[in-house]
């Protein structure tokens, strides 16, 4: 049962990661001009697009002038998406990432890798801005299919779950009635978890067919999660924390929830039990209730991850406002005393919030799941 | 006024939050042959209450 379900999640999988690809960079495409969501740090201050340019240009500009260190520029740069990895410095090292960008005014595709561009040098009407690859004139609409920091990295994250869990399911079926071997030791564990603690109490005997898409959520989410604190070059990107990537999975949630659900739960929505007086009050409440849910699933994932990138970007930044941005060496050197610290202790505590926000994500599912397909056989002595 | 919003937001969560603690070491106290479930539970309404904290700082932090 066990190996199977592993197989199915590996489809589910692949289809997740496709799927997710495809929806991040469309978002954030429109995102640039409808609305002021996360996905880069010019988008809050881009209410108005054409403003874009002069507005950063002034505020890079006051930076400079105080002398100070911008924390919040420094942590909404670092919790948006880039185009390009930076390893360190202000010019310097970079690690370039596959661009595909369709401009839609034009009709043009500019193709190649981020190398190409130079931090506000236009290129093909596009211009590298804080990592990000916008249009030069601020106005023109684009498409952005490239592989950014967090596509590559949730691809990443689906070839190590393809790896991890295919190498397990194939344990599985020759360790058969055996002992466990190797990998299948962390893995068999946290299936059952899932299966035993998040799914089972909830959906009971539809378990077996909910299961994969559970585990393909909570196996997903974490190791996201996980490779989002890794500092280094395959980690550090903010995926969960990027609200178009939670929004995604919370519409799959939304999709397998209303698409599997019995007559009882619509019945309640459109036919409360209550007077008919009622109802023009409680079907608009009840279907908001089926929005707000996953909605709240949404912006749950994507403001706990995202609030740990802050956390953890604001404390290291604490050297650098001490230190005068790297100017004076006794204030750097009191400011990673107190940074080091905190920073450890608080990586220690996302590294509990990494699972316990992908054990969240799975478990309220499966409970909206599990309300959803409820029947009510005594509907006359429930109420 | 984004710091103050922020600030209120935590003061609301670390109250839920404490009662939640509050309440479920009163409970395993009481039944601790039941601690696997409380806990449990515990984890899933201090959660609630973390996300519309969340909610609260993500407001504040947007608006400008």
């Amino acid at each position: 049962m066990i190996t199977s379900s592993i197989y199915t999640n590996i489809k589910t999988t692949l289809l997740l990661a496709v799927v997710l690809f495809m929806s991040t960079n469309v978002l954030r495409a429109q995102e640039h001009h409808e609305t002021t969501t996360t996905t880069s740090t010019s988008a809050v201050s881009e209410k108005e697009g054409e403003a874009t340019t002069t507005e950063h240009a002034t505020e890079e500009h006051a930076t400079e002038e105080e002398g100070a260190f911008n924390v919040k520029e420094v942590a909404m740069h670092h919790i948006a998406d880039a185009n390009q990895w930076h390893i360190m410095g202000d010019s310097g090292i970079h690690i370039p990432l596959p661009v595909m960008i369709l401009n839609r005014t034009t009709g043009e595709w500019v193709v190649g890798l981020s190398s190409m561009f130079h931090e506000e040098e236009e290129v093909k009407g596009f211009v590298m801005h804080h990592d990000r690859i916008v249009p030069a004139n601020g106005t023109d609409a684009y498409l952005d299919l490239s592989i950014t920091k967090n596509v590559f990295t949730m691809l990443l994250a689906s070839f190590i779950l393809l790896f991890v869990f295919i190498s397990v399911a194939k344990a599985c079926q020759n360790n058969k009635g055996k002992a466990p071997k190797g990998l299948q030791n962390i893995i068999e564990p946290l299936v059952i978890f899932v299966k035993d603690e998040i799914v089972q109490p909830n959906l009971g005997k539809n378990t077996d067919k909910f299961l994969p898409y559970f585990l393909t959520a909570f196996f997903f989410i974490w190791i996201n999660n996980i490779l989002g604190l890794i500092p280094l070059m395959p980690g550090g990107a903010n995926v969960m924390g990027n609200i178009a990537v939670t929004l995604v999975l919370s519409v799959f949630t939304l999709l397998v929830v209303n698409g599997s659900a019995k007559k009882d739960y619509w019945k309640h929505i459109f036919m409360p039990p209550a007077p008919v007086w009622l109802w023009p009050i409680l079907i608009p409440i009840e279907l908001i209730g089926v929005i707000s849910k996953p909605f709240a699933l949404m912006i749950r994932l994507f403001a706990n991850m995202s609030a740990g990138h802050i956390i953890v970007i604001s404390l290291t930044s604490l050297i650098f406002v001490f230190g005068k941005a790297g100017m004076s060496i006794a204030g750097s050197a009191t400011g990673a005393a107190i940074a080091v610290p905190f920073v450890l202790f608080i990586s220690i505590i996302e590294l509990l919030v990494a699972f316990l926000q992908a054990f969240i994500f799975t478990m309220l599912s499966a409970v909206f799941l599990g309300l959803a397909l409820e029947e009510h056989h005594h509907e006359e002595h429930a109420h | 006024m984004n710091v103050v919003g922020a600030g209120l937001a935590v003061i609301g969560a670390g109250i839920g939050i404490g009662l939640i603690g509050f309440s479920a070491l009163q409970s395993i106290a009481r039944q601790p042959q039941e601690k696997a479930d409380i806990r449990t539970n515990m984890i899933i309404a201090a959660a609630l209450i973390e996300g519309a904290a969340l909610f609260a700082i993500v407001v504040a932090l947007i608006a400008k």
